[in-house]
């Protein structure tokens, strides 16, 4: 039974979430509010998209005993849900997918999205070539520069591509863009926003669509070790592949959840993207309520992180919440642990994980030492690094 | 009687539309604004909507987004505004001034302390772009309390039944938005502009202002025929943008005077 039933009627995890958009974006909440209730437990609806799930993305996607690495640690043992084994090479799919199903049966020929790796960009230019709807993704003009290869993707996957120029020219900027674009052509276009964030019902949606994943771990757990497991971790940007894992095990006893933030250069330095950590104030930003990294005016303040899909001032709302509730815990990963983190795994287990996974990664390997051997730790290895190799070799000072 | 609601209270007799010109405030430099202000008024400005820079403007477009980072280069925040009203106050204590901004420089002060800092630089209305009124109720019981006016937005897309609770929170004035979309978008439609008007008053007896889109001589006095209060907002920034320190105050007294001229020409 679930017992957890957040977020209220208007999208509120306690002060968190809620709807802070201008007047002339509140009809086309309302719509999107109302289609999604009346889809989201829809059995055709929910046939198609788990369809597409299975034949398209390849899910289940299946968990990994990581033993090597686990041996090399000393401790419990960690294991991986391998959403790097999604088509696309992300959790971000399982997302797209239901948002455009939904697009599609709202008569909305055209679907708009922000993203900052490019992960999310790739994952909707995707699903919009496979349903055949016109797709423009906003990107950082920034970001367009250091994620070269994901913006030839999108183009080749039939997307335009639009570089953003203005504030910081980062995944923020980028997502004002999408807002300004919908409310300007919302008779015809989609919204896809990428993770839990946005104005309601997004933070909810983005969950729910993700939450496959824990569904998923909580039967393969059962199947491969007969009971769940002690602590579940995954990264945080927005949040979306971390509520995807947590909220089925929301209302499971003793289970730990634990969200990972970026710590870049350390959160002492003020260079990191880990507002839940940091303890930032509280404010409204992208339609939302929930902790925001800013300076004393109120204003936006630039984000660190080595990963670009962390690299975000704010956090889904839900994450505030479960904060708050202490139902789960938020610690942050420097870039230079990361990193570590980044090279065993390849080392260890032959699996290049993405930068934003090495993250989660780098913080069981910590955690597992203060565990006994006969516990384990899932984390939710998000995806997969092939679009972060540039990154790493200009760390290495190799060009490739 | 609110300043706001008095002004329109006299405009009404004299059978005039306002005209409210819309300038960030720290735009192109912090020093210039206070000057400006004055200059807007000498030249028929009979309230001022004054922006308040935010790094992440949501709802406007190229022209006010650039106004603000121009501002945001010499750190321009909520209390800098503040204190620029103050100053303002000092030598014009009859024009209302309406902050336009953002929730989250407010969410930084918090609502209540915001509030008496508003009282205290003698702020007359407040528009902030993303609280709608499920989301701030608390906040407009603060302005309510303090005689600040909380004015809200109506867009072409409010339902009638929106329309009610908005007004039943508004006071001072409603600010219709001409436009889907950001501010500095295309054109208006005049026609649809004056049904959807005519539709709002028979919902509420507030003054109603538009804006979003009006950017001459020839809109400002189609809109003025029909609303009470004509907001233009881009086109006087980019007159700002487009001057420089020697010519700033000229050229944005001549874009007055066109659109003073117009509005007082309109046909009630
Ligand atoms: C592989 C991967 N993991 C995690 C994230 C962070 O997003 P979220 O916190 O919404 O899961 C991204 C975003 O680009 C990503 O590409």
């Amino acid at each position: 039974m679930q017992l957890y039933d957040m977020p209220d009627a208007r999208g509120h995890f306690g002060q968190y979430g809620g709807t802070f958009v201008a007047e002339t974006l509140v009809e086309a909440l309302e719509e999107l509010r109302v289609m999604y209730e009346k889809y989201r437990h829809d059995p055709e609806f929910l046939a198609e998209y788990h369809y597409d799930l299975k034949h398209f993305v390849g899910r289940p996607s299946p968990i990994y005993h990581a033993k090597r690495l686990s041996d090399k640690v000393g401790g419990a043992q960690i294991y991986l849900k391998r959403e790097d084994l999604n088509h696309t090479g992300a959790h971000k799919i399982n997302n797209t997918i239901g948002q455009a199903l939904l697009a599609k049966r709202m008569g909305k020929p055209r679907v708009i999205a922000e993203t900052g790796a490019g992960q999310h960009g790739v994952a909707t230019a995707t699903i919009a070539a496979r349903l055949g709807l016109e797709c423009v993704v906003y990107m950082g003009s920034e970001d367009v520069k250091r994620q070269a290869p994901n913006v030839f993707r999108m183009k080749l996957l039939g997307a335009t591509v639009v570089p953003v120029e203005s504030g910081s020219k980062t995944l923020k900027d980028a997502l004002n863009e999408a807002m300004r674009d919908w409310v300007t052509n919302v008779h015809n276009t989609f919204y896809i926003i990428g993770t839990v964030a946005g104005p309601h019902p997004y933070p909810m949606m983005v969950r729910d669509f993700q939450a496959v994943i824990g569904d998923e771990a909580k039967v393969q757990m059962m199947e491969m070790v007969g009971h769940q497991p002690d602590a579940v971790v995954a990264c945080v940007g927005g949040g979306s592949n971390a509520m995807g894992i947590f909220y089925p095990y929301i209302d499971v006893p003793n289970v730990r959840l634990i969200g990972v933030e970026a710590a870049g250069h350390g959160i002492e330095t003020g260079m990191h993207a880990a507002p839940l950590t940091a303890n930032s104030p509280v404010g409204v930003l992208h339609g939302n309520r929930t902790y925001l990294m800013q300076d004393a005016d109120g204003q936006i303040i630039e984000t660190h992180s080595v990963s670009a899909g962390l690299d975000y001032p704010g956090v889904g709302p839900e994450h505030a919440w479960l904060k708050d509730i202490k139902r789960a815990e938020y610690v942050a990963i420097t870039d230079d642990e990361a990193m570590a983190a980044f090279h065993n795994l390849c080392r260890t287990e032959g699996i290049i994980p993405a930068l934003e996974s090495s993250h989660a990664l780098a913080y069981a390997e910590k955690l597992a030492k203060t565990m006994s051997k006969d516990q384990i730790i899932l984390v939710n290895l998000s995806g997969r690094g092939d679009k972060d190799i540039n990154t790493v070799a200009k760390l290495a000072n190799i060009t490739l | 009687m609110s300043r706001i609601q008095s002004t329109f209270a006299t405009l009404k007799q004299q059978g005039k539309t306002a005209l409210i010109p819309y300038i960030t405030a720290g735009d192109p430099h912090p020093k210039h604004t206070v000057n400006l202000m004055h200059t807007l008024v000498k030249h028929g400005a009979d309230m001022i909507e004054l922006g308040v820079p935010f790094s992440d403007p949501m709802a406007d477009g190229p022209v006010i987004q650039r106004a603000s980072e121009r501002a945001l280069v010499h750190k321009v925040g909520l209390t800098a505004v503040l204190d620029m009203v103050k100053t303002f106050r000092q030598t014009d204590q009859k024009t209302p001034i309406i902050l336009m901004g953002y929730a989250n420089p407010i969410e930084a002060i918090g609502a209540t302390v915001f509030a008496d800092r508003a009282k205290a630089a003698d702020v007359d209305g407040i528009i902030t772009v993303d609280y709608p009124p499920e989301e701030c109720g608390g906040f407009v019981k603060e302005l309510r309390a303090r005689d600040i006016d909380p004015v809200f937005l109506l867009s072409p897309t409010t339902e009638p039944k929106r329309v009610e609770i908005i007004v039943n929170q508004a006071s001072g004035f409603v600010y219709y938005v001409s436009l889907k979309g950001v501010t500095g978008a295309a054109n208006l439609n005049i026609e649809e502009v004056s049904e959807r008007v005519a539709s709002i008053r028979k919902q509420t007896n507030l003054p109603v202002g538009v804006g979003f889109g009006i950017r001459d001589a020839a809109t400002a006095k189609a809109t003025a025929a029909i609303a009470d209060a004509v907001v233009v907002g881009s086109r006087m920034v980019q007159t700002i943008e487009a001057s420089n320190d020697d010519n700033l105050l000229d050229n944005v007294a001549t874009l007055m005077t066109e659109l003073k001229t117009a509005v007082d020409a309109a046909k009630k």
